[in-house]
């Protein structure tokens, strides 16, 4: 090899070639893999290690981003909870009270009336990382796993609304995926007609971000201003029913699509998420106290 | 000394990828958009602009798995290796013209922050990891570009001085 202008030996080209070729062996076995990749324990171990640090880190920085709420004792916190549980229940009353009950009032408040619970059984936790939009992914770490009872496949709320259901749970973080992930598909229900649909992200956290509203009857149409709550699955897995999403901020409709689309403008501010609560079960035992349905002091432990 | 290089290169990545997932997350003001600094990105470049191509590629190959596996990461693992892998050798080939000036560094910063963020839009489109319209790849790239190249400045300095400390004593003669 000839030497360089400045003398220097030319960059070896095999160091490169073997970096390249390595980083497309991890790529070609995580994506062939899917859901039962190689890769998948490494990510757990890797989450594990990774979690606590950045639930430190989180903790360290967060004094400063609000610097108000630098001296919050933990019973403050657990009383702020509390606040939020109740504010979030009444919300979904409201909710179930205007634009539902209009249109089904009798059945509703009697199913409302039936169930055991008129809300959810919820675990506290912290967002302490959020993906880089760089990554082009909307996920968020949340300081609360499988030591807390939270797995894969549990909603996700804050006292605005939805947030997103768990992707992946490690022992002591969780990882979420975001409504407004591009790969995030919600079953919605329009208050006002009843109407169920899918909901899409569309990839932006920006506060005007949006998501797409598919209805499944083509006939349906969706109005400005009508709430949109989760439709629920089976067993409330991924997502429980009842949980308010957004609004209807715009309708659209062309010749050549065969249902009606709608922006939906969501609830959370998915720019400013801290505090949210992941559903779990009333019965859940953990290291942290599960806040359930109703009650003002949280239950130590799940009763 | 030579024991302690790799911890202290190790520690050095493993702030940054928890710095920038982790600060967005305290401090949503300092994000546009989602889009934050990328730190291990500007940890690759400093590298290559001290140690030169083959050491920043192996650096860049280390720190995109960690990008790509610490939590909340949920692409394909692998995507960030690449994109740090092209970042680390480009930057080391470019360092005689990129280390005499500060524009130059700069320049080189822009550049790597374009082609890494480009390489990992692109290998998302092609393995639909997500299916990214172009349009929106567009919409963050020249952001993720100023605010590397804005923080650039505060962050090249200490970290061209860390890894000149780190530097093998033979080749500093």
């Amino acid at each position: 090899m000839a030497p360089s202008r400045t003398g220097r030996r030319r960059p070896s080209r095999a160091v490169l070639v073997l970096l390249l070729l390595a980083s497309f062996a991890v790529i070609t076995l995580d994506a062939r893999g899917g859901d039962r990749s190689p890769l998948a324990p490494v990510r757990s171990a890797a989450g594990d290690l990774f979690g606590p640090v950045e639930d430190v880190t989180a903790s360290a920085a967060r004094p400063f981003a609000a610097v108000p709420e630098h001296f919050r004792s933990a019973d403050r916190l657990r009383r702020e909870l509390a606040s939020v549980r109740a504010r979030n229940t009444r919300l979904r009353q409201q909710l179930a009270g205007t634009a539902v009950a209009r249109n089904r009032a009798a059945e509703l408040d009697g199913l409302l009336a039936g169930s055991r619970s008129t809300g959810h059984s919820l675990v506290p936790a912290r967002v302490v990382a959020m993906g880089p939009a760089q990554s082009f992914s909307r996920t968020v770490t949340i300081d609360a796993g499988t030591s807390s009872g939270v797995h894969p496949d549990m909603t996700v709320l804050d006292d605005d609304g939805l947030v997103g259901r768990v992707l992946r749970a490690d022992r002591s973080t969780s990882t979420v995926l975001l409504l407004v992930d591009r790969e995030s598909v919600v079953g919605g229900r329009l208050g006002s007609s009843m109407e169920v649909g899918f909901l899409r992200g569309r990839g932006d956290v920006a506060d005007d971000s949006r998501l797409d509203l598919e209805l499944v009857d083509p006939g349906a149409t969706a109005r400005r201003g009508d709430t949109l709550v989760t439709w629920g699955s089976k067993d409330g897995a991924p997502y429980v029913a009842g949980v308010p999403i957004g609004r209807v901020a715009s309708v659209s409709r062309t010749p050549r699509q065969q249902s009606t689309q709608a922006a939906i403008r969501p609830f959370v501010d998915f720019t400013s998420l801290d505090l949210v609560g992941v559903v779990v079960d009333p019965r859940t035992k953990g290291d942290r106290p599960v806040l359930t349905a109703g009650s003002t002091t949280p239950a130590r432990g799940g009763r | 000394m030579s024991a302690l290089r790799p911890l202290v290169l190790v520690a050095l990545l493993v702030g940054a990828v928890v710095l920038q997932v982790s600060l967005l997350a305290a401090f949503s003001s300092l994000s546009y958009d989602g889009v934050v600094p990328d730190l291990a990105l500007l940890v690759v470049v400093a590298a290559a602009l001290v140690r030169g191509p083959e050491v920043a590629a192996g650096l860049g190959f280390v720190a995109g798995l960690l990008v790509d596996l610490a939590p909340p990461a949920d692409h394909v693992a692998g995507r960030w290796a690449l994109a740090l892998v092209v970042v680390g050798y480009l930057a080391g080939r470019v360092r005689d013209d990129a280390r005499t000036s500060a524009v130059g560094a700069l320049v080189t910063v822009a550049a790597c922050s374009f082609v890494g963020t480009s390489v990992f839009a692109l290998s998302g489109m092609l393995l639909h990891d997500p299916a990214l319209p172009a349009a929106q790849a567009l919409r963050v790239i020249p952001v993720a570009v100023l605010y590397d190249v804005a923080l650039a400045p505060f962050v090249l300095p200490p970290l061209l001085r860390v890894f000149r400390w780190l530097r093998p004593r033979e080749v500093a003669y």
